[in-house]
C-alpha cells in the first residue's frame, strides 16, 4: 500500500494474527483486511460495524443482493479489489456466477427482477452523479421496492463508496482470482466483523 | 420512520473521526472530510479522493509528505475525504428519499 504504516506498522499481535491467517488459508491477508487492524479505534472498529450492518444485518435484500450492489457500485467507480472482491462474493453466495457477470456486463438486459435492476440503477446514478431526485426514488418505489430496502440499499452504497476510495487512493493490491474466491468464502462465513 | 441501525452506525464512525482524539486537528479533518479548505498538494490529494480516486498516484502521497504532513496524518485525512464523500451520498439518498416519501403520504 501507498502508506509505509498500512504495510508494516503493526503491533506483534496483529502480525502474529495475520501471519496465522497466511498459514491457515494459504492466502496473503488481503490489504482490506489490513487496513481495518491499522488504528482501529481511528477507523477500523467502526467501518467494519458499520458495513458488517449493512452487508449481514437484518434486510429483505438477501446477502447476494447486497453483495451484488458492493460489485456494482464499485463497477461504477472502477475500483478494481472491490470489483474482484465483490463479484467473487455475489457469485458464490447467488451460487450463480452468469448472474453477476450479465448485470456487471449490461444492467438493462441482464435477466434479474425488476425491483432489484431500478435498485441498482439508482445506485449507479447517486454514485455517478452525487445526487438524486425525489422523482428518481418515487421510480424506485414504483416498482415495488420498499422505503426500507431504499435504505438498506443507501447503506451498502455509502459503505462501498467509502472502501472503494480507500482501496484506491491507498492502493490495494490486486488479489489472484484464488486471493478473491477465498477472501469470498470468508466473508460469506464471517461477515465483516 | 425511526433512524435505523444502520444509520445509528453509521453517525458514530462519522462522529469517531470528526471528534474523536488524532494526529491531526478536527479543523484539518473536518476540511478533508467536507473536502474543502485545504490547500497545496494536501489539496490535490484529498480532491482525488473525493472525486476521482483511481487517479491517486505514489506522487500525490509523496508531493504531500514532502509538505510536512505524516503517515499517520495522511491517513487519517484520507479515510476522513472517503468517508466524508460516501456520507454526502448517503445523505443525499436519504434526502430524496425521505422527499419522494412525505409527497406520497400528502398525495
Amino acid at each position: 500500500m501507498r502508506l509505509d504504516i498500512l504495510n508494516s506498522g503493526y503491533g506483534r499481535g496483529t502480525k502474529l494474527l495475520f501471519a496465522l491467517i497466511r498459514l491457515f488459508s494459504g492466502h496473503p491477508v488481503p490489504d482490506a483486511a489490513k487496513l481495518v487492524f491499522y488504528r482501529p479505534d481511528f477507523y477500523g472498529a467502526r467501518a467494519k460495524e458499520f458495513t458488517h450492518e449493512a452487508m449481514r444485518g437484518p434486510s429483505d435484500w438477501s446477502v447476494g443482493d447486497r453483495e451484488l450492489m458492493a460489485a456494482y457500485v464499485s463497477t461504477v467507480n472502477e475500483s478494481a479489489f472491490c470489483v474482484g472482491a465483490h463479484t467473487a462474493t455475489a457469485s458464490r453466495a447467488y451460487q450463480d456466477r452468469p448472474r453477476v457477470a450479465a448485470v456487471l456486463a449490461d444492467l438493462d438486459s441482464a435477466p434479474i427482477e425488476e425491483t432489484l435492476k431500478v435498485t441498482l440503477r439508482m445506485l449507479a446514478k447517486l454514485t455517478r452523479d452525487g445526487q438524486l431526485s425525489a422523482d428518481d426514488m418515487r421510480d424506485v418505489l414504483a416498482a415495488g421496492v420498499s422505503p426500507q430496502q431504499i435504505e438498506d440499499a443507501l447503506a451498502v452504497c455509502a459503505a462501498f463508496n467509502t472502501t472503494g476510495r480507500l482501496a484506491d487512493a491507498f492502493g490495494f493490491e490486486i488479489l489472484s482470482p484464488e486471493g478473491f474466491e477465498a477472501g469470498a468464502k470468508y466473508l460469506l462465513k464471517r461477515g465483516y466483523r | 420512520m425511526p433512524e435505523d441501525k444502520k444509520r445509528a452506525v453509521h453517525r458514530a464512525l462519522v462522529d469517531r473521526i470528526l471528534t474523536g482524539e488524532g494526529r491531526t486537528s478536527a479543523q484539518q479533518r473536518a476540511q478533508a472530510f467536507g473536502n474543502d479548505g485545504l490547500s497545496g498538494p494536501l489539496n490535490t490529494l484529498i480532491g482525488k479522493v473525493a472525486a476521482r480516486p483511481t487517479e491517486v498516484t505514489e506522487a500525490d502521497f509523496a508531493a504531500a509528505k514532502a509538505s510536512g504532513v505524516s503517515e499517520d496524518q495522511l491517513f487519517e485525512l484520507v479515510v476522513c475525504a472517503a468517508v466524508g464523500q460516501s456520507a454526502r451520498l448517503y445523505e443525499a439518498g436519504l434526502a430524496a428519499l425521505a422527499e419522494a416519501t412525505a409527497a406520497g403520504a400528502a398525495g
